[in-house]
């Protein structure tokens, strides 16, 4: 192969290179982002200090989510009064962010009524949290989706057959 | 706070020697090593001279050392330098290999080149059988790494080596995370082309060499003046590359040191380790390695949230996964050493250096014992299937 090939060749792979970083599409901007790495002080106090951890004993309503394989896993039981949350519980295997978001759902849905903690999302969590870092932001979903997998597990059960939970705590 | 660096496999602190060294050339002796008048001959004299030592420390001569700016750049330099010198072909990698090498054939592969990524067994070592069944008409390099710079464990470069050699393949060897910490000499490893780094051996960021055996033709990356062979244009660092030779000669000299003082300090720290918390693995337990460097899985707790809780005491350690982004992917060395996901997620790499004491290992097994039990206290899988995992996970990787 001549020299001159071999410099055309060169500024093609160059160019490939280049399209393939330029043609990413941009990241969306965040609305409540946080410190870009380092963690807030209430991230930090969530995370060296979790709220509602552990497990309700015969709870109306509980979920596992998340995979260990992916670094995260996580279980939710929740305790009703009526149409009322009272008790809620969590077990949490995950990063710095995923088990401070869990600590805080726990706080924030603690006492609210079904239909109002259905309406929380992990945005609320976030801001709640004063902000994670951006590249966290998806570790805050497992406690939302562990909090609305928990909620229907009670749904559902209560749909079945009325009563069965309170069967079941009786055996 | 009480502050304990065990991340040296990232990078190290700069030998207060090394800055001595590297002064004069920040200061008086500023020229450009490629002037005629005074102050570019005493730079050109700087420079030579460390491109003599630099050469004597791997046993090779001074015309075979091509001065860079760091690890990263010596591999590109090495794999794109023979890869467009040659125009098309087959290239040998490891699947284990730093990024710098696989991002970089990566990108070969995708441009007339066909690499092929050979794998590991679960020590983390490349069969040289593997490499030799590997080998058609038209390879054109054979990349392997000499120590991997997450598990430490040392492949078997010379008999890599001699393969390529029979066969007449150029042999690229990336010793970043090796230098000063084993014996590094280029003809015992029967390497072509081995990269270096500075700033992993108590020397400056932003410079490192490739050696390039006399004989290997190569294209280069940066062009314009004819600096560095014609193969690395640009006015050279003098300052960094004195800094580096400084660097270099300091790590041939306390050899020993790592050889005894680190290697018993990772020791204690690994004993500790696996006798005071259940359910930890020594990644690579079974292979030779790097004398300072420990990577170890803690089933069913995640890395980040280890790493934070040692950052809040001063301890500072890195992790081989990262979770980053929307699908956390556990370090590809782990996965293709076939450690289980739930443990490749929980290990954390320490590198130690000369500069530790028994006293700060001791704290660091304190701090990561106390860790380790909060977060498992409230992990989920810990309860479900740690206790699983702690019985048949021991040892075994």
């Amino acid at each position: 192969m001549t020299r001159g090939c071999f410099i055309r060749r060169r500024s093609r792979i160059m160019n490939d290179e280049w399209k393939e970083m330029y043609n990413k599409p941009p990241e969306p901007v965040a609305q409540h982002t946080g410190p870009l790495l380092f963690y807030t002080e209430l991230v930090i106090d969530h995370f060296t200090n979790p709220r509602n951890v552990g497990e309700i004993e015969n709870p109306d309503g509980e979920a596992v989510v998340g995979d260990p394989a992916c670094g995260d896993q996580m279980k939710v039981s929740i305790k009703l009064c009526g149409n009322r949350i009272t008790d809620i519980k969590f077990k949490s295997y995950g990063c710095p962010g995923a088990i401070a978001t869990s600590s805080m759902m726990t706080e924030m849905a603690k006492g609210k009524t079904i239909e109002e903690a259905l309406e929380l999302t992990d945005d609320d969590v976030i801001m709640a949290l004063e902000g994670i870092p951006e590249r966290k932001k998806h570790c805050s979903l497992m406690g939302i989706t562990g909090l609305r997998g928990a909620i229907e597990d009670f749904l559902r059960k209560g749909m079945v057959k009325p009563g069965k939970t309170n069967e079941k705590s009786v055996s | 706070m009480k502050r304990v660096y065990l991340d040296h496999n990232a990078t190290t602190p700069l030998d207060q020697r090394v800055l001595e060294a590297m002064q004069p050339y920040l200061g008086e002796y500023f020229g450009n090593a490629s002037s005629l008048h005074y102050y570019g001959r005493r730079a050109q004299q700087a420079l030579e001279a460390s491109r003599a030592q630099a050469a004597k420390l791997i046993g090779a001569q001074p015309d075979e050392i091509i001065f860079t700016s760091g690890g990263t750049e010596s591999d590109n330099m090495a794999l794109r330098g023979i890869a467009y010198y040659k125009g098309s072909g087959h290239i040998i990698t490891s699947s284990v290999e730093h990024h710098a090498v696989l991002r970089t054939c990566g990108i070969l592969a995708g441009n007339d080149f066909s690499v092929t990524y050979l794998p590991v067994d679960r020590q983390g070592l490349v069969d040289p059988d593997e490499v030799k069944r590997s080998i058609r008409r038209d390879t054109i390099l054979i990349s392997v790494m000499l120590a991997n710079n997450e598990t430490g464990v040392i492949e078997p470069i010379p008999e890599i080596g001699l393969i390529a050699r029979e066969r007449g393949i150029p042999f690229h060897c990336d010793a970043v995370q090796a230098m000063g910490k084993m014996p590094v000499d280029v003809g015992a490893l029967h390497v072509d082309l081995l990269s270096l780094s500075a700033h992993k051996i108590y020397g400056p960021k932003g410079v490192g060499a490739l050696f390039v055996k006399n004989g290997t033709n190569l294209s280069p990356l940066i062009t314009g003046g004819h600096h560095e062979r014609g193969l690395r244009a640009g006015t050279e660092n003098v300052p960094a590359i004195v800094g580096f030779a400084r660097a270099l000669e300091i790590a041939a000299d306390e050899l020993d040191i790592y050889r005894v003082q680190v290697l018993h300090l990772r020791n204690k720290l690994e004993s500790n380790l696996l006798t005071g918390i259940e359910g930890v693995t020594l990644h690579s337990a079974r292979a030779d390695r790097l004398p300072h460097t420990s990577c170890m899985g803690f089933a069913s707790v995640e890395a980040e949230s280890i790493l934070l809780h040692l950052d809040l005491k001063g301890i500072a350690a890195s992790s081989g996964s990262a979770c980053t982004t929307g699908e956390p992917e556990p370090s590809h060395v782990l996965t293709t050493m076939d450690v289980p996901p739930e443990i490749a997620q929980g290990t954390i790499r320490f590198s130690l250096g000369r500069e530790n004491t028994e006293e700060e290992i001791a704290y660091t097994g304190e701090v990561l014992k106390a860790a380790v039990s909060q977060l498992r206290a409230i992990s989920f899988p810990w309860q479900e299937a740690g206790k699983r995992i702690a019985i048949t996970g021991g040892m075994n990787f």
